[in-house]
């Protein structure tokens, strides 16, 4: 299959590039966008967008594996970050964790993104997500949901098996 | 008893008030920008003349306002250090990348009051006669960068962005960038580096002081949310009404993000050094105080970064005595003054000021552990 930007995303595309006085500043906005539409950045979709810039593919490769939010295979419809750095840790982030996991039929000692095999649900530990005094913190999707508890993690499963 | 004074949240969390412009406008909002361009040039006593934006890049400085995103530096130094003469655009960045474990205090300021940010930012530009800036947000603040993006339309709109800012001959825009999830883009030359569609590999300095070859090359500011929200009250009040705000050198407010084992964590302004990290910890008005039962194992003062305090601990403090003669004296733990001056002289740091407490339940081995998996995972 062809990879192909849909016109209104590509205007937006388009946009964003003029904010900078130099294109290849619009990387990161770039993936971003591209991320958000396709839901992971494929190597055809890097390759797209070192073109758009008029950069070599390397040059955007570099950029989605290093920085962390960026994903190069899709990932469940329901994404779920758990925070692990201290503060959330100290209210029970690692617990909360292994609820997510258990209840997901997921391995609660394996390391890094897992993701269910009907696709429908990603869980991972990430890095603080800056809003501490709430801890337990969890983004969901673009969401963030605070003080969670046991219960609430089982609201943010039901709502996500119904997706 | 220490209180909370809240200057920079003083509407954040008042029932009604909203992020958009009509609120903010509400609040005498803008004004601070309109009184900035309507500043008169000054002379001096040797006979030199101070422009508008002089005036103001000195009022900044007189201040004693100090960076709230970490090293606590002079902002107004900061700003002096830019080279001005090299005929390159001058760009500011507004640093909201804000990963510092236990912070989360720049959050309140672009969820709440985005306008706030952006009008502390326009007077700065103009300040610094600098044409084009960015807000670097944290990439996991989807719903900040999408509000920063509404409120910064909004200011297009009313013509505070733009060509001839409010008819003054003035351009400038201010755009969004979003960053991906990696904690070294909160130094400034590796936020540089990713800004400009890069790793976020921090530069080595010299030669790469951002403000002379900063981003693409060129004179560039990076200041923290917080500490751009301050030039506005700066404008508002005056250096030196400003400067009574605090402590000496030590001035103005400070917004504390508290978590870990407290009763009530969140954030709290204080004016810097009124409160000591006891009343932070303790007061009802603050953090309540630990949990029943539990006693203090620990404080990270200022951020994962800053050196952990031991409960019990006592520390020398330089304090100018009775006769004006420097002596030092003994403070114990929780009667340091909350600044910058005094954790800096007890071995540590007030950083993002983000105080993490630990109690007599936990593993101080396991909490440092945690840490150190953070570093390991972000270098």
């Amino acid at each position: 299959m062809t990879f192909s930007v849909p016109a209104i995303l590509e205007a937006e595309i388009d946009e964003l590039i003029t904010h900078y006085p130099v294109k290849r500043s619009a990387s990161l906005m770039l993936l971003h966008a591209i991320q958000e539409h396709f839901g992971h950045v494929s190597r055809e979709a890097i390759e797209w967008v070192a073109l758009k810039l008029g950069l070599q593919p390397i040059n955007i490769y570099e950029l989605v594996t290093f920085y962390p939010m960026f994903r190069q295979e899709p990932l469940g419809k329901t994404h779920i970050k758990v925070c692990r750095t201290l503060s959330c840790a100290l209210a029970g982030s690692g617990v909360l964790r292994d609820h997510f996991c258990k209840k997901l039929g997921l391995d609660s000692h394996k390391h890094g993104a897992q993701t269910t095999p009907d696709g429908k649900f990603t869980v991972e530990f990430v890095e603080c997500l800056a809003d501490c005094g709430n801890a337990p913190v969890v983004m969901v999707n673009e969401d963030l949901a605070t003080k969670v508890t046991a219960s609430q993690a089982d609201q943010i499963m039901s709502k996500g098996r119904a997706n | 008893m220490a209180s909370e004074f809240r200057l920079i949240l003083k509407h954040a969390d008042q029932p009604g008030y909203t992020p958009d412009m009509e609120c903010y406008m509400r609040h005498g909002g803008y004004e601070q920008l309109k009184k900035a361009f309507a500043t008169p040039a000054r002379d001096l006593a040797d006979g030199k003349k101070q422009s508008p934006q002089e005036v103001v890049r000195d009022e900044v400085l007189k201040s004693g306002l100090r960076g709230r995103g970490g090293a606590g530096f002079s902002a107004g130094l900061k700003w002096s250090f830019v080279d001005r003469k090299s005929g390159k655009p001058i760009y500011l960045i507004c640093n909201a990348d804000e990963s510092e474990p236990g912070t989360f205090k720049d959050r309140q300021i672009i969820h709440k009051d985005p306008h706030q940010l952006i009008e502390g930012m326009i007077i700065s530009c103009w300040a610094n006669d600098v044409k084009l800036a960015y807000i670097y947000i944290r990439g996991e603040m989807p719903h900040g960068a999408k509000l920063l993006n509404k409120a910064l339309a909004e200011a297009r709109a009313k013509n505070f962005l733009g060509k001839n800012i409010l008819g003054t001959g003035y351009d400038l825009e201010i755009h969004v960038h979003r960053g991906a999830g990696a904690y070294i883009c909160g130094e400034e030359t590796g936020l540089i580096e990713s800004l400009e569609g890069k790793r976020a590999y921090p530069r080595i300095k010299p030669p790469y002081f951002p403000a002379v070859l900063g981003l693409y090359m060129c004179p560039t500011i990076v200041n923290n949310v917080e500490t751009l929200c301050h030039v506005k009250h700066i404008v508002a009040m005056g250096a030196s009404e400003y400067a009574k705000l605090g402590t000496p050198n030590n001035t103005g407010t400070r917004i504390v993000s508290l978590s870990g084992d407290v009763k009530r964590p969140g954030y709290y302004e204080i004016e810097v050094g009124k409160a000591t990290l006891g009343e932070i910890i303790n007061d009802p008005a603050f953090g309540g105080g630990l949990r029943d039962g539990r006693k203090l194992k620990a404080i990270i003062p200022g951020g994962s970064s800053s050196k952990v305090l031991k409960a019990g601990e006592v520390f020398k403090l330089k304090r100018k005595g009775a006769d004006g003669q420097m002596t030092a004296v003994d403070v114990p733990l929780l009667d340091l003054p909350y600044d910058f001056d005094s954790l800096q002289q007890a071995g540590t740091m007030s950083g993002s000021s983000a105080i993490i407490v630990i109690d007599d339940s936990r593993d101080i081995v396991d909490c440092l552990a945690n840490l150190s998996e953070f570093y390991a995972h972000e270098s």
